[in-house]
């Protein structure tokens, strides 16, 4: 496909990202800190942000089927969750963690097991868009202008 | 491109987050100032020179040379930024030590935050933090560190007009001298009651510390 086709679709996308809610300003940040001289940061910090938010996940599942339930600990993981998915603008993912932490706080363990669900359910769709999104980047930089 | 004159300011940045150390380096960088990155208050201490005991190690240092190579050098520190909440010693307790050592009490520090805690902006602010900046950080945000790494700079900058002028040191320049001396945030031996060699190995222009 050539260029120009490619980069029009990436700007839709990446503009529905952001009106749709599943992005937020420190995205925009995160493009500008992009140049030559680290053309991947972008990727890079996604990345990171997958890596982290799965390590945060498994710990947060493990305290929520430990007996009796350490909140605590939950609302740490999901302190550090909170704040990696508003770095990089995550704006659902966020608000989701707002939400558990406030289940967290009166100590409401089926509020918290259930608005996890919905953290999860956030999380796996900015996933799945951010890594087609990229994608699209990508492929829109290798390509020719017919 | 940035002034070649903010490529000489040294920031340590503190963040138990590995995305936000990233970002915080990144964002440094872009502002062309040289960047150390550490993951707790405890190896930010470490960096600066500063144990429990406040005495300067004589030996090899306790944080793991992992990949980087460890070459006597004084490291000069201009401005240490820091994570508010993090596991172990808070962003508040690293101010708080810092701010308490007679070697370290004149480097700006400055506070990061998620949260926004009106009496935990206050407290950060009277312990003696520059600035507190709410998190996500923004490049604009960075603009306001310059001012605070000047005024210490310019102490250093004073020191060296007195060298260059001073041909024939008089007992009064040198007195003078020491005085200057003591005001600028490098690590003082002397004032540790430790011998002025020092033979502390200090990491070789490192980005991270993890």
């Amino acid at each position: 496909m050539d260029r120009n086709r490619l980069q029009h679709q990436v700007a839709c996308m990446r503009r529905s990202l952001f009106d749709q809610g599943y992005l937020d300003e420190p995205f925009i940040q995160l493009e500008e800190l992009q140049d030559d001289a680290n053309p991947n940061f972008v990727q890079e910090i996604v990345t990171l942000f997958y890596t982290d938010s799965a390590r945060l996940i498994q710990n947060i599942e493990h305290a929520l089927n430990s007996r009796p339930i350490d909140f605590d600990k939950l609302d740490d993981y999901m302190h550090q969750f909170k704040g990696s998915s508003s770095s990089i603008g995550a704006k659902k993912v966020t608000n989701e963690c707002t939400v558990f932490r406030e289940y967290c706080s009166a100590e409401n363990a089926e509020g918290c097991i259930r608005s996890f669900q919905q953290v999860k359910q956030e999380y796996a769709i900015l996933r799945r868009k951010l890594e087609v999104y990229l994608q699209m980047v990508r492929q829109a930089a290798v390509s020719r202008t017919a | 491109m940035g002034m070649a004159a903010d490529s000489e300011f040294h920031v340590l940045a503190v963040d138990d987050s590995i995305i936000d150390r990233k970002l915080i380096e990144r964002l440094l960088k872009t502002s062309s100032y040289q960047v150390t990155t550490v993951d707790s208050g405890s190896k930010a201490l470490e960096f600066l020179g500063l144990h429990e005991d406040d005495r300067i190690h004589q030996n090899t240092p306790s944080v793991s040379p992992n990949n980087h190579q460890w070459r006597l050098q004084e490291v000069e520190v201009n401005l240490v930024i820091t994570d508010y909440c993090m596991p172990g010693m808070t962003g508040y307790d690293l101010l708080k030590k810092i701010k308490e050592s007679s070697s370290l009490k004149n480097i700006p520090v400055v506070i990061m935050s998620s949260e926004n805690v009106p009496s935990r902006i206050s407290r950060c602010l009277e312990e003696g933090a520059e600035e507190f900046f709410l998190k996500p950080v923004r490049l604009s945000d960075l603009s306001k560190l310059r001012p605070h790494m000047l005024k210490t700079k310019s102490k250093d900058h004073c020191k060296e007009q007195v060298d260059e002028k001073t041909a024939f040191p008089s007992p009064k320049q040198e007195g003078k001298e020491e005085q200057q001396q003591s005001n600028n945030n490098k690590r003082k031996a002397m004032e540790e009651g430790v011998s002025p060699e020092r033979t502390r190995p200090r990491p070789n222009g490192i980005t991270s510390v993890v």
